[in-house]
């Protein structure tokens, strides 16, 4: 896998001097190597990005931040994001990281659990990063023992009922 | 309607895993020779009803490329075979959860049921060559059946079996318990059609020393590797009950793919972790099966009361059997208002583990006096019972609407969080609405 991966990259480098034939090289490389050029694109989503969407002009809109929150992943768009994106969403959604809240030490277990069971790999320089991204921006919230109806979510309708 | 961040656009699921997304989208998946995309006929239905028009070549279309008339589109998608409206929690395993009020229904709709997957459901399902196999240490020999076999040598059975993840409600725990954050949905009630898993037993033969079983299912690790994704189980007395299946139905049609299509355990009463989905393997233990996601800290809760936030070690957890009494109001949904003098309609489903719910109450002004509801007896074991209710309120302003159901231990639902766990699991606390009465 490796080599013919690199060997695809190579190829692709290449060709892609001239853009506007990317879209059409990718359409032979699945024809040829779907399994191939599907590994390639988990590493390049910048790439697939610019072929799936390249008739909308919305490529660039989809991968920009809007009000501090990346529009694609819906994470907070601040120091670390490239290295949390890069690395957690290899593997999973980046809501599995959106909707949980931990402090850096809780953070901490879940990328342990994720390296005991889960087969991920050590992030040596980068776990410090990742760790002070994500206990800055999704740290716990205090609610006490039950919060209050979230009253902000809340869509106000009015039910008829028939008289009784 | 859900919040837009609730929702996942086409695009972001393509983004990340084209060839992924055509396969959850629609179904598609690629074809071993040429590597073009292959649709099967309910995947071309799909995606010629997104297009709104027959999508001629369909055959030709390169998989994991957003078809370019759907490429401006940032709706959010549908599920394979779930309706619009399911609250998509993680995309990668599928985890999507049903909004209260579309779990009004009696029986849940096969496209409203949640789906809490972890890893990748298979991509090809042969019905003619899919097998069940009963093995392990406890077996007095091995046995392998098909789908056919299942249909024809035993008596088919079914039940109205409530399915609930262990981890619903984890959303409100304090600390937070990591995994994807279930509000209320991860809850449903079919009518499941199978075999008595006991009948198989029965028929290849159980050892006296057996003491558990374990299932083994066709999903795939979604790190790509070929570890077993989730092999959970249930004590032995558990699996010989009569409403303990192996069904291929699900409301009178094949179960859905992201529900464990063909074949899947239904287990009542317990975590529906323990209801292994693509179901192709049971291995029957001589001790409890330790599997992936039965050990450590997965779908256990401290053996002894803990306080919130202490960490907990493996072996002071236990696996959780029978889940607690809970219910939920599927009719009004939150949010509702009301002229005063008229009076609020409350209706919902209520459901007790291995118990019955004998007492269903709604307090209007939070839990200082209860009112009782009209309460359904069960169809059978483990289905949900429903309860309804007319309320009247005294004055205009804001109320919330909580109920309470009793299970036939006397065992009642708490109104603030029940006991705190490391991993979040079997929130059972009262649910509730918000309602404004108006002039």
């Amino acid at each position: 896998m490796e080599e013919n991966r690199n060997g695809i990259n190579i190829g692709l480098l290449i060709t892609s001097v001239n853009f506007v034939f990317v879209c059409c090289l990718l359409l032979f490389g699945y024809i040829a190597a779907g399994d191939i050029i599907a590994d390639w694109f988990k590493y390049s989503p910048k790439v697939a990005l610019t072929n799936t969407t390249k008739k909308t002009t919305s490529a660039s809109h989809f991968d920009k931040a809007i009000d501090g929150i990346h529009v694609q992943t819906g994470l907070v768009y601040a120091e670390g994001f490239e290295v949390v994106r890069g690395t957690c969403t290899t593997c999973h959604s980046a809501k599995l990281v959106t909707q949980n809240r931990a402090t850096r030490e809780g953070w901490k277990q879940m990328i342990v659990w994720m390296q005991v069971t889960q087969g991920l790999w050590d992030l040596g320089e980068q776990e410090p990063i990742i760790l002070d991204y994500l206990a800055t921006h999704y740290a716990p919230k205090a609610v006490g023992r039950r919060a209050n109806i979230d009253l902000a979510e809340v869509e106000w309708y009015i039910l008829n009922v028939e008289e009784d | 309607m859900t919040k837009n961040k609730q929702k996942i656009g086409i695009h972001e699921l393509y983004a990340k895993d084209p060839i992924e997304a055509d396969k959850l989208l629609w179904g598609r998946v690629g074809e071993p020779k040429s590597r073009r995309g292959f649709l099967k006929k309910s995947a071309l239905a799909a995606i010629s009803l997104a297009l709104g028009t027959k999508m001629v070549f369909a055959d030709y279309f390169p998989r994991g490329i957003i078809p370019a008339a759907l490429a401006h589109s940032s709706e959010a998608f549908e599920l394979e075979g779930k309706r619009a409206g399911l609250i998509v929690l993680n995309d990668k395993p599928i985890n999507a959860e049903t909004p209260p009020h579309l779990l009004d229904d009696k029986l849940t709709p096969n496209d409203l049921f949640f789906v809490r997957n972890n890893g990748i459901p298979p991509r090809e399902v042969n019905l003619s060559t899919w097998t069940l196999t009963i093995e392990g240490e406890s077996v007095r020999q091995s046995k392998t059946y098909t789908l056919a076999d299942l249909k024809s040598k035993f008596k088919q059975y079914t039940y109205h079996i409530t399915l609930e993840c262990g981890g619903n409600g984890r959303k409100e725990f304090n600390p937070p318990a990591k995994g994807n954050q279930w509000s209320t949905g991860a809850v449903g009630c079919a009518a499941w059609t199978g075999v008595r898993l006991k009948d198989i037993l029965n028929e290849v033969g159980i050892k006296s020393n057996a003491v558990y079983i374990g299932y083994y299912g066709k999903d795939t690790h979604i790190s790509g590797s070929d570890k077993v994704v989730i092999s959970r189980g249930v004590p032995i007395e558990k699996a010989m009950e009569d409403e303990s299946l192996i069904a291929w139905a699900m409301n009178g049609e094949a179960i859905p793919m992201l529900n464990g299509y063909p074949l899947r355990l239904v287990f009542g009463g317990y975590p529906a972790s323990c209801s292994g989905k693509w179901l192709h393997k049971i291995v029957v233990r001589d001790k409890v099966h330790d599997g992936p996601k039965m050990t450590g800290q997965s779908y256990r809760v401290p053996c002894k009361p803990v306080a919130p936030g202490t960490k907990v070690a493996d072996k002071d957890m236990c696996i959780i059997e029978a889940m607690p009494v809970k219910s939920l109001i599927t009719f009004p949904k939150s949010g509702v208002m009301l002229p005063l003098g008229k009076q609020l309609p409350l209706r919902g489903h209520a459901w007790a583990g291995a118990r019955s719910v004998t007492k269903m109450e709604y307090s209007i002004d939070f839990g200082m006096t209860w009112q009782p509801c009209n309460l359904s007896a069960p169809k059978n074991r483990f289905a949900w019972q429903q309860f309804d209710a007319k309320v009247s309120f005294p004055e205009e302003g804001y109320y919330e609407v909580w109920v309470r159901a009793t299970d036939s231990e006397g065992v009642a639902q708490p109104m603030l969080l029940p006991g705190w766990n490391p991993k979040g699991y079997l929130n059972n606390a009262c649910h509730r609405i918000a309602v404004k009465i108006t002039n």
